[in-house]
């Protein structure tokens, strides 16, 4: 079969892993050109020279860097993540620990998001210049306008302060009860659903006007089509390709770009532990951290730009 | 009246009053609200503690980098949470003197360089097993040894020899030192079964609460320990729980809303703020840390002590006090002790902002062009801060300061303790000849202030042996004045530590040793009804 679809499928997965080698090399060579040292940042202001000298020699930095590379790639690839050097601990347990409730913040806060803001932009769309039209994107502005941090403290002020309706420590471990652990991120996956509204919500809404100007909607509107239907079978169809980027640049946000929101809302995710670990200067963690972000990113990516592909009719039907 | 007041006041203790009408009730018989406020502390105190509930603390500084080690423990959560389950053979008392834990009694021979322990016979680990002297002389050799990589190793090194002698440690000591006892208050120390040499990280020792949840970085879970050989002074709430608050608003924020019951680290800054929030207590103690500007006294301009002299006298200590801390500390006289430790030298006349004497000391030093100060955000809170205020009161003095801002990242490495003058601090020791030990004699490695002063050396050495106390007294006084006339340190003030309590919260003991009645704060304290 020669289908030119899955030749550029292939290709764009094979771009990808190609880039998240290119990616691993990046953050094996910045880790190293970090200021400082480890061993120093372990033992801060209580260093003795004797005491940087043997912890030096007992976490293996004095190995040339290409062979810790490989090393640390060949772990990767079969599924060790190997030790921390502050802790000594394995990595594997605790940063996927980590991971788990990264991505269950995530996977919430998209939740609500996601539906939130192509409806919104729907809506948007449907009152064009209308005063619902101004309203949604004023108010939806007004939230990407704000630092995340400003965010999340007026919830915090607001929601957990003065009215006490959900905790503002969204401590989650494991063995907590569902609903519990639901209650804990309401107000975290709100900050986020502010922040990253805005963006998908003005894209569905520029997307969906632009193909608002084509001969078929005139066509539809000609036929009598009620102006939602309209919008929603006949142009957003059309538009769903910027739609399905942007949505994925957001998703990739939630999870690597939410450093901030963790720390207000003590959320044992994967920032927190990464920012420990650049401190410490524990080097194998943040590689390994480094790189799953990276991988987050280029895979969400990666299946923005298929969604793109398998959405457009001219590739799905060649001549 | 204050019959009828006292009666409340007691109802109140037994839960049977809310505090708010107590206080409303004292109002109506035209009792100031101060006066009301600690007649109702002492009336919770004689009712005794409430046992039960679970107490929380939200606390600044835990990473997900920390292990239970505490040989190992840095951070202030490690530290917090290692006195709920650890226990010590001593610890200090908030007037100075030694508490008693695992040892029950320490003595010395007339020259204080033999050393013996009485260990307690009745202590239990949480595994079971009776404290005994073994058990005591093995976590000594752990931390002794530089494989396990002890923040106590420094202090240890002056032993020589350890051995069991019935239910006794005795310990002989290299060279004389008569403040032994406080050495073993160092809270690396925990005493664990057999030294903590098969798992170190084990988190099992004697202390008020069994290790229950461990998750670095995120929380800590205490469960309460059924055979604590103390429990009627602490261990009062069935649980003690922290959650590790790095960010200080976020801290703020719990503490306001009643999910954590105490926090560490209110910043001098929002003091004000947070003392207004209805049952919150702000719980400042003045410890034992300062925040230094240190200069190389070997090395030019500063080997000069006229020119040291001029910088010492153009600092502006009330000032900076005010400015940087909002007047939570207490002013520095350039000597690294403050009346928080034991045998303070009282009656060293206060080194004032005197513009003209630094002026001629300045003239006297020759000295010319812009001096270079180095400073950085993690020197302290308000290092940036406190260096241009420096800049300024040394301007009115005719001394041009040029402040250098250095990035955090590698300040402890590559600036404090290298460069010849920059900002930095320093916790406190237990005692003035630990301080003095530590950073003021020619061999320290943390010499700071390169103050290398053989006839400073011996007097250090001299007091360390000394057991009479006002002879002691007599040589701090004696090196305090050398320091601060002649010494490399400026010390503009002593910190205080900032906690606050919320509501409900009773038995909090401020100890100038650390933060948080020395750690105690979630074993002694208790939710009154």
């Amino acid at each position: 079969m020669k289908s030119p679809l899955a030749k550029l499928v292939a290709q764009r997965v094979g771009l990808s892993v190609i880039l998240l080698f290119a990616v691993s090399i990046l953050i094996f060579v910045g880790t190293q050109i970090l200021p400082g040292d480890v061993a120093q940042s372990i033992l801060g202001q209580a260093a003795t020279p004797e005491a940087v000298a043997n912890l030096r020699e007992s976490l293996g930095l004095n190995q040339p860097a290409y062979l810790r590379y490989l090393e640390w790639l060949g772990g990767l690839l079969t599924g060790h993540l190997g030790n921390a050097l502050s802790n000594g601990l394995p990595i594997g347990p605790d940063l996927w620990q980590r991971l788990k409730n990264t991505l269950f913040l995530a996977f919430w806060a998209a939740a609500i998001s996601v539906p939130l803001s192509i409806v919104l932009g729907l809506i948007a769309v449907r009152h064009k210049n209308g005063f619902i039209d101004k309203m949604i994107s004023a108010t939806t502005l007004l939230t990407i306008s704000l630092p995340d941090f400003f965010i999340g403290y007026l919830l915090i002020y607001f929601i957990a302060v003065k009215l006490g309706w959900f905790t503002s420590v969204s401590t989650v471990f494991n063995g907590m009860p569902f609903l519990q652990r639901l209650e804990a991120v309401v107000l975290p996956a709100t900050a986020l659903t502010l922040v990253v509204l805005a963006q998908m919500m003005r894209m569905t809404r520029a997307a969906i006007l632009n193909v608002m100007q084509s001969a078929y909607v005139e066509t539809a509107e000609l036929k009598g089509l009620s102006r939602f239907n309209i919008i929603w079978h006949h142009a957003f169809p059309n538009a769903v390709a910027p739609i399905i980027n942007v949505v994925m640049l957001n998703l990739a946000y939630l999870v690597v770009g939410v450093v901030v929101i963790e720390v207000i809302f003590v959320y044992p995710g994967m920032g927190q532990y990464l920012v420990d670990h650049v401190a410490k200067r524990d080097v194998p963690v943040v590689q390994d951290c480094g790189l799953i972000f990276a991988a987050v990113y280029i895979g969400l990516n990666m299946l923005a730009d298929i969604f793109a592909i398998l959405s457009n009719p001219r590739l799905r039907h060649p001549k | 009246m204050s019959q009828e007041l006292e009666y409340l006041s007691h109802r109140v203790a037994k839960g049977k009053l809310s505090r708010r009408d107590f206080l409303g009730r004292a109002a109506a018989l035209g009792v100031t609200a101060a006066a009301a406020n600690s007649l109702l502390a002492s009336a919770v105190m004689a009712a005794g503690p409430v046992k039960g509930g679970t107490l929380k603390a939200g606390l600044q500084g835990g990473e997900s980098t920390n292990v239970l080690d505490p040989a190992l423990d840095l951070s202030q959560v490690n530290f917090n949470f290692s006195k709920c389950w650890g226990e010590l053979l001593v610890d200090t008392n908030p007037d100075g003197s030694i508490d008693y834990h695992i040892a029950e009694k320490i003595d010395s021979n007339k020259d204080a360089t033999v050393w013996t322990m009485k260990i307690r016979k009745d202590v239990e680990f949480h595994n079971g097993k009776t404290v005994s002297p073994q058990d005591v002389i093995a976590t000594l050799e752990r931390h002794a040894d530089k494989k396990s990589k002890s923040a106590a190793l420094g202090i240890l090194q002056g032993i020589s020899t350890m051995k069991a002698d019935g239910d006794s440690v005795v310990v002989t000591l290299k060279d004389a030192n008569a403040d032994f006892p406080y050495l073993m208050a160092d809270y690396h120390l925990v005493i664990q079964p057999n030294g903590g040499k098969d798992n170190p990280n084990a988190g099992i020792s004697a202390g008020p609460y069994k290790v229950a949840v461990n998750e670095p970085g995120v929380r800590y879970g205490g469960e309460k320990f059924k055979n604590y050989w103390r429990g009627d002074k602490l261990g009062h709430a069935n649980q003690v729980e922290i959650i590790v608050i790095n960010d200080p608003t976020a801290r703020t924020a719990a503490l306001q809303s009643g999910q954590v019951n105490m926090i560490n680290r209110v910043e001098p800054k929002i003091v004000d703020l947070v003392k207004r929030i209805s049952g919150v207590t702000i719980q400042n103690t003045s410890g034992r840390g300062f925040y230094p500007f240190n200069m190389f006294c070997d090395t030019a301009p500063f080997d000069n002590n006229d020119l040291r002299m001029a910088l010492k006298l153009a600092m502006d200590r009330k000032q900076m006090l005010q400015t940087v801390l909002r007047g939570y500390g207490s002013i520095g006289n350039d000597f690294p002790i403050n009346d928080a430790y034991p045998l303070f030298p009282e009656g060293i006349p206060q080194r004032e902002f005197d513009a003209d004497q630094a002026k001629h000391y300045y003239k006297k030093s020759g000295h010319s062009g812009s001096i270079l100060l180095r400073t950085s955000d993690v020197a302290f809170p308000g290092a940036v801060d406190a260096a241009q205020l420096y800049q300024q009161s040394c301007a009115k003095c005719g001394i041009t300061i040029e402040v250098k801002r250095e990035p955090g990242d590698g300040y402890w490495s590559e600036v404090w303790n290298k460069k010849p003058f920059s900002l930095s601090y320093w916790g406190g020791r237990p005692t003035q000849d630990q301080m003095y030990s530590t950073a003021y004699i020619s061999s320290a490695d943390w010499n700071d202030t390169r103050w290398k002063r053989p006839d400073f050396d011996k007097m250090v050495v001299q007091a360390r042996g000394e057991l009479d106390k006002e002879k002691r007294k007599k040589m701090y006084r004696d090196m305090a004045m050398m320091m601060r006339d002649q010494g490399g340190l400026i010390v503009p003030f002593f910190n205080q530590y900032i906690d606050a309590t919320g509501k409900g919260v009773e038995g909090f003991i401020k100890n100038p040793a650390q933060e948080m009645g020395n750690g105690y704060a979630l074993a002694e304290c208790w939710l009154a009804a």
